[in-house]
């Protein structure tokens, strides 16, 4: 039996980026918590609210040390949102998920991000950024398969293709110089006016703040045209550029 | 110090292993003092297409573990005496393979050869990355259809990002060997025309492999195919494909396109 939609209403997907914490222990673990501890000593509260990642690559380790691991960490107020690098036979129900992609940030980044303090369990929320000057990314090559560009800081352009298979996720914009084979998502945080332009559409999957739109629901005249998208009300609307 | 070549596809069965000896004898036919080195640990053919399976006494996991010299495991071809292989173990696990174990023996290996030319295994695993780590230049080998042609995609993502080059910032020189080239199905729209994968990958072509029965062949009797036929059609494609390896300008021509008649006056004057 089919379902019916009976709410014509879609679903918001929406794209947040965090900025996380990344211990990554070595063995012997005992050896890495004595120091975790010391380090801990010294600074107080460290960890305390913040997401932290725990990156297991290259560890030889098996299931039962993982949750061991993530159970000491417990005791010590370090709750563990996500591990990367983790074989998937050492991951399991009960374990924080797996995750990947992540980048890499500069010291003072993470040093600067404000430490959420935790009152009576409650959140508070952190004072927004201000902003000095508008972002902008720009890709010179094409972006292959299995890639994903992820910026969420405004507009991503770029001179080349991207390969079926291969993603962009922008907070903004997004520019394609060439063809788009695979998905584009523009808008991620919630930007309704964002755009997508693409010199030749082949896409996989288009989505503007969070409203997406699959390779069958397009028009088959605008494959392989060029092609600007924008979001009206809730839906996608498409147009050939010249 | 040599030059070292990673052939590698993403995907498997498309001519990885056919190319690295077809190009590594036609290299060593120009006096050039090549290796090729079998990373396919478990899974190893290279062996056999260059017809020394029965000469196998160590191989690259017995050197790495340091239970055997790297002079022990080399194994001369007998045809060409500037051509070595260096086999994968069968019996060993792939996690043998260190990082470490790998970039000493390619360093090694660049000091005393000219050419060493990787055939990575299929897939995008350690084996795989350990294969293009230390690469110069990769050699995409790719077939016309669309799921070889992504995988390649995938590939070339990884070329330029997980190698030692990427990581020290310089750029990983990529070419494009097209493979089991049929122009009759080409013609009849059952295959990806060659601009076609050229406008998906962006990287130079090196050569244009026709699909033919010699390389089958060659595979059979245990001889690279630029040894086995030189005279055919996949031989001479893949003379090509070395001499522009070695920076050589050739124009490519498509296999089964008619050739204008100054082609042919040519061509008979050549023979």
């Amino acid at each position: 039996m089919t379902k019916m939609l009976t709410d014509a209403r879609s679903i918001r997907i929406k794209g947040r980026s965090f900025l996380a914490v990344v211990l990554a222990p070595d063995l012997p673990f005992d050896d890495w918590l004595v120091r975790l501890d010391d380090l801990a000593a010294r600074s107080a509260g460290f960890f305390l609210g913040r997401p932290v990642v725990l990156d297991v690559s290259d560890l030889p380790i098996d299931r039962a040390q993982l949750k061991d691991l993530i159970t000491e960490l417990a005791g010590r107020n370090v709750n563990i949102m996500g591990i990367e690098g983790g074989r998937p036979s050492i991951l399991g129900p009960g374990m924080p998920p797996a995750l990947k992609g992540g980048r890499p940030v500069s010291d003072e980044a993470v040093a600067k991000e404000p430490i959420i303090e935790l009152r009576n369990g409650e959140a508070k929320p952190a004072a927004p950024e201000v902003r000095t000057a508008l972002q902008s990314m720009l890709i010179r090559e094409p972006v292959r398969s299995g890639q994903s560009v992820i910026f969420p800081e405004g507009d991503v352009t770029i001179i080349g293709s991207v390969a079926s298979g291969a993603e962009i996720i922008a907070g903004g914009s997004i520019h394609i110089y060439g063809t788009l084979r695979g998905r584009a998502m523009a808008g991620s945080l919630g930007n309704a006016s964002a755009r997508i332009f693409c010199r030749k559409l082949e896409a996989e999957l288009l989505a503007i703040d969070g409203i997406y739109k699959m390779a069958e629901d397009m028009a088959p005249g605008l494959r392989g045209q060029s092609v600007q998208l924008w979001l009206e009300g809730d839906s996608i609307i498409a147009e050939k550029l010249i | 110090m040599g030059k070292v070549i990673v052939v590698t596809s993403g995907k498997g069965g498309v001519g990885k292993t056919t190319s690295t000896a077809a190009l590594g004898a036609a290299l060593a036919q120009r006096n050039e003092r090549v290796v090729v080195v079998d990373f396919d640990v478990g899974l190893r053919n290279l062996d056999l297409v260059m017809g020394a399976e029965r000469r196998v006494v160590y191989d690259l996991i017995n050197v790495i573990q340091g239970e055997a010299k790297l002079s022990q495991a080399l194994i001369r071809d007998k045809r060409l005496e500037t051509l070595f292989l260096l086999p994968a173990s069968q019996t060993r696990d792939k996690d043998n393979l260190t990082p470490e174990g790998v970039e000493r023996v390619i360093t090694e290996l660049k000091r005393v050869f000219d050419w060493v030319i990787c055939d990575s295994p299929a897939g995008i695993e350690s084996g795989a990355t350990l294969a293009m780590r230390h690469a110069d230049m990769a050699v995409v080998v790719t077939n016309p259809e669309v799921s070889s042609v992504r995988d390649s995609d995938r590939i070339i993502g990884l070329l330029d990002s997980k190698t030692m080059k990427a990581e020290r910032g310089e750029r990983m020189e990529k070419h494009l060997l097209l493979t089991r080239y049929d122009a009759n199905r080409a013609e009849r729209g059952d295959m990806l025309k060659v601009e076609d994968v050229l406008e998906i990958l962006s990287i130079p072509l090196i050569g244009i492999i026709p699909e033919s029965m010699d390389v089958l062949r060659a595979s059979n009797i245990g001889a690279p195919v630029t040894l086995a036929d030189a005279r055919s059609a996949p031989a001479m494609a893949y003379f090509d494909a070395a001499r522009r390896l070695a920076g050589e300008v050739l124009p490519i021509t498509i296999p089964g396109e008619k050739r204008g008649i100054f082609g042919k006056i040519f061509a008979r004057r050549a023979a």
